[in-house]
């Protein structure tokens, strides 16, 4: 009985708010349409209006899609103090992660889609009994079900929680707590099973290596937490939503530490390729050298890692780290950089010189950049959505009209279950 | 779906300014709408529906009908029947074609392999001409299943190799060696596939159900030696070139968005004739047969050359062997 306001109220938070929200809103939809309209000239021309190639046969999609996946992955930095270690100062954000989550995961499973020309009809392929899933031998259905799995999880436990808050009753830890264990688990097993994709090809020896499933984890919990900062500042500083410094401080951290062991990670990545250079190295000295008068990712790749290794310092200094002038560009700086060393340098080098030794550069088209600017907007489309739902509820704002009636015939006891982190914590400790 | 010039107008009606305007809830939903009238025609553009002419709205159902497909090892007898006959009628409608589709199995005691000899090949391509020719490959595309490597005396090395010479061959103090799919024994490209769409035969032919594959390009990445191709766009081959004896795991019309490679000429290797760049070839460089056969020409050569397969420590047995006098 509570469902219909729930989704009511719902609509009512996401469909009103103030011009910026207008605005910001309808440009991502603008942006959305621009990216509906590439799509609809790869679909229609075919994929030839793409910059892929037979040599290069996956691009910014498939690029996207592995960072991205990293994004949905982070959101474990939270879930798993909050829930697990039951950490009060990450009690509020945690909602936000798994909002995070879900629009990463959208934004995943559109760019899969984006890549295959035929999914969009023939998708019922890829489930099981109806169609044929080659599960578990290949790692994409692995992906598949991972991802999908993933995002179940990362809806029904937030919607769960929300809906309880909604209609004044504390959710039930034993209904929720278990889910929250598998999406723990499930939360490095995304991102592992992607790197997989492609540390399993030995046909690709840029990517045929134990490192590239730990390095993808370093990058994601880079870029995920230091995303995560953005928001909550953000967050912060827009609404009521009591959002502990502190949190946020925790988080910073954890940027910083993954930001130092991906750096490790990348140094070592280089010392592998590059001290004793064979055949198999050919696609890094494409990558950081260029081969010949092909050059196409030199540019990408170090400004990429000028962008990481200059956040990183700035992360680890102490004073820098704990002001906000600082933290913020370091984080966006961050995110930026890991974008660039995961999307552009990890997925299109494999492909560059060609098993057989070719070399065919590859540079994405306005269709695909529009595809990828589109789906982008429809990620911050979502979260944006996700977030104005979730704030009035946990503001107490947004309550079940019904609850008046029952507090007639009962007094419901107020939620206060969840500690206000200034209870447990009153000084700041640094 | 090759009709894009129709559905294009309300697409870009929404198109120009739209990064100008700042936008309120009722602007936002007119842009929805535009979008949605976008993809809506993009759908109605491969819809029986729209169709003009009742050949053309026969086309349209009977592509629709590859959406709905089952997988071609799961197809019964009649099964298979009914979509050879579809297949063979929309070869009909489409370019007046009368092509005869083959479902030939893998034959009992069979299992095909290829031995190259790189002291006689000389560079000519007449095989990889006659493998366009015979297979159906996209001629706008300049699809080719065989690539033709020349490489400097001494040296087998194929990053330093050339594959896209063109000038006068034999050239002085070079030599040549042909890749194709090497239908290995352990191939890559099969089990990295997530609908199963591609899949090794009892006869060591690796195929693909151009129908029920999705696109996603998995096996290209997979393949240690570039022997996958992707349609791009819908493959475009003169109705008169047409090779009209086909199979259907093999050189049967491919549409936009699948992936093809060479199937040893399925359609002329299980009817006991050599596949087509065997027969091109005319420096005798091919051997082709089957390797149960102890008395085959095959046999003889792995029996009595010094062989060399390529990356052979992938672990992928390639049936695929060369070989030089």
């Amino acid at each position: 009985m509570h469902l219909r306001p729930f989704l009511l109220s719902a609509l009512r938070s996401v469909t009103s708010g103030d011009r910026r929200y207008h605005l910001w809103m309808g440009s991502l939809t603008a942006i959305m349409l621009v990216g509906a309209y590439g799509y609809f000239v790869q679909v229609t021309r075919g994929f030839s209006v793409t910059g892929m190639n037979n040599h290069v046969s996956w691009g910014l999609y498939i690029s996207n899609m592995a960072f991205l996946v990293g994004l949905a992955a982070a959101a474990v930095i939270l879930v798993l103090p909050a829930y697990v270690l039951h950490d009060v100062d990450f009690a509020r954000a945690v909602l936000i992660a798994e909002g995070v989550a879900v629009s990463a995961l959208v934004m995943c499973l559109a760019f899969v889609t984006a890549n295959s020309p035929g999914l969009p009809f023939k998708w019922w392929r890829l489930t099981p009994v109806i169609g044929l899933l080659n599960w578990p031998s290949s790692m994409l259905a692995w992906d598949v079900i991972m991802l999908n799995g993933y995002l179940v999880l990362n809806i029904v436990i937030p919607f769960y929680i929300l809906y309880s808050h909604y209609i004044g009753r504390e959710p039930a830890k034993q209904k929720y707590v278990p889910f929250i264990y598998i999406s723990v688990v499930w939360a490095v097993s995304i991102h592992l099973v992607t790197a997989f994709l492609f540390a399993g090809l030995p046909a690709r020896p840029f990517w045929n290596s134990a490192l590239l499933g730990p390095r993808f984890l370093a990058s994601a919990f880079t870029a995920g937490p230091a995303f995560m900062i953005l928001l909550l500042g953000f967050i912060q500083s827009q609404s009521r939503y009591a959002i502990p410094d502190v949190a946020i401080d925790k988080l910073a951290t954890v940027t910083t530490i993954a930001a130092q062991a991906n750096l490790v990670m990348l140094l070592s990545d280089i010392i592998f390729e590059f001290y004793s250079p064979t055949h198999h190295s050919l696609s890094a000295r494409y990558l950081f050298f260029g081969l010949g008068e092909h050059h196409a990712l030199v540019p990408w790749i170090r400004t990429g890692i000028a962008l990481n290794i200059a956040a990183t310092m700035v992360l680890m200094i102490h004073p820098l780290r704990r002001n906000r002038r600082w933290l913020m560009p370091a984080c966006a700086t961050l995110f930026v950089g890991i974008w660039v060393e995961k999307g552009i340098g990890l997925v299109i080098p494999g492909f560059v010189p060609s098993p057989l030794g070719e070399i065919v550069e590859y540079s994405p088209t306005w269709v695909e950049l529009c595809v990828t600017a589109g789906i982008w907007a429809l990620g911050l489309f979502v979260l944006t959505i996700l977030v104005r739902v979730a704030l009035p509820i946990e503001l107490g704002e947004a309550r079940s009209p019904h609850l008046e009636q029952a507090a007639v015939n009962k007094v419901v006891r107020p939620r206060a279950a969840r500690p206000r982190y200034e209870e447990v914590r009153p000084v700041r400790f640094r | 779906m090759s009709d894009d010039s129709a559905p294009a107008r309300p697409a870009t009606a929404d198109d120009g300014g739209i990064l100008q305007k700042p936008m309120d809830r009722r602007g936002a939903l007119g842009f929805l709408a535009g979008g949605l009238a976008a993809g809506a025609s993009a759908i109605s553009a491969c819809s029986p529906l729209n169709a003009a002419t009742p050949k053309e709205r026969e086309i349209r159902l009977l592509e629709w009908e590859e959406f709905t497909q089952k997988h071609y090892r799961r197809m019964t007898e009649a099964e298979r029947a009914e979509t050879i006959e579809r297949l063979e009628r929309l070869a009909k409608l489409r370019d007046n074609e009368d092509v005869t589709i083959d479902t030939t199995d893998a034959q009992p005691g069979v299992l095909f392999g290829y031995a190259f000899n790189i002291s006689k090949c000389q560079g000519f391509r007449s095989c990889v001409e006659a493998c366009i020719n015979e297979n159906n490959l996209d001629r706008h595309a300049d699809t080719q299943y065989i690539r033709i490597f020349e490489m400097e005396d001494g040296v087998v090395d194929l990053d330093s190799a050339d594959p896209t010479y063109q000038h006068d061959v034999p050239a002085e103090g070079h030599f040549y060696l042909g890749t194709q799919c090497f239908q290995c024994a352990n191939p890559p490209c099969v089990p990295v596939c997530p609908v199963g769409a591609t899949w090794q035969e009892p006869d060591g032919i690796v195929v693909i159900d151009y129908d029920w594959c999705v696109g996603c390009r998995a096996c290209m990445a997979a393949c240690p030696y570039w022997a996958r191709r992707f349609n791009w766009d819908a493959p475009e081959v003169p109705p008169e070139e047409v090779n009209p004896n086909q199979h259907y795991l093999g050189n049967r019309a491919r549409h936009k968005g699948c992936v093809e490679k060479c199937t040893f000429c399925i359609h002329r290797t299980r009817k006991g004739r050599l596949p087509a760049c065997v027969e091109a070839c005319p420096t005798g460089a091919r051997v082709f047969g089957n390797l149960l056969d102890p008395n085959s020409e095959i046999r003889w050569i792995l029996a009595n050359k010094h062989l060399f397969r390529l990356k052979e420590e992938l672990a992928t047995e390639p049936r695929f062997w060369y070989f030089s006098d």
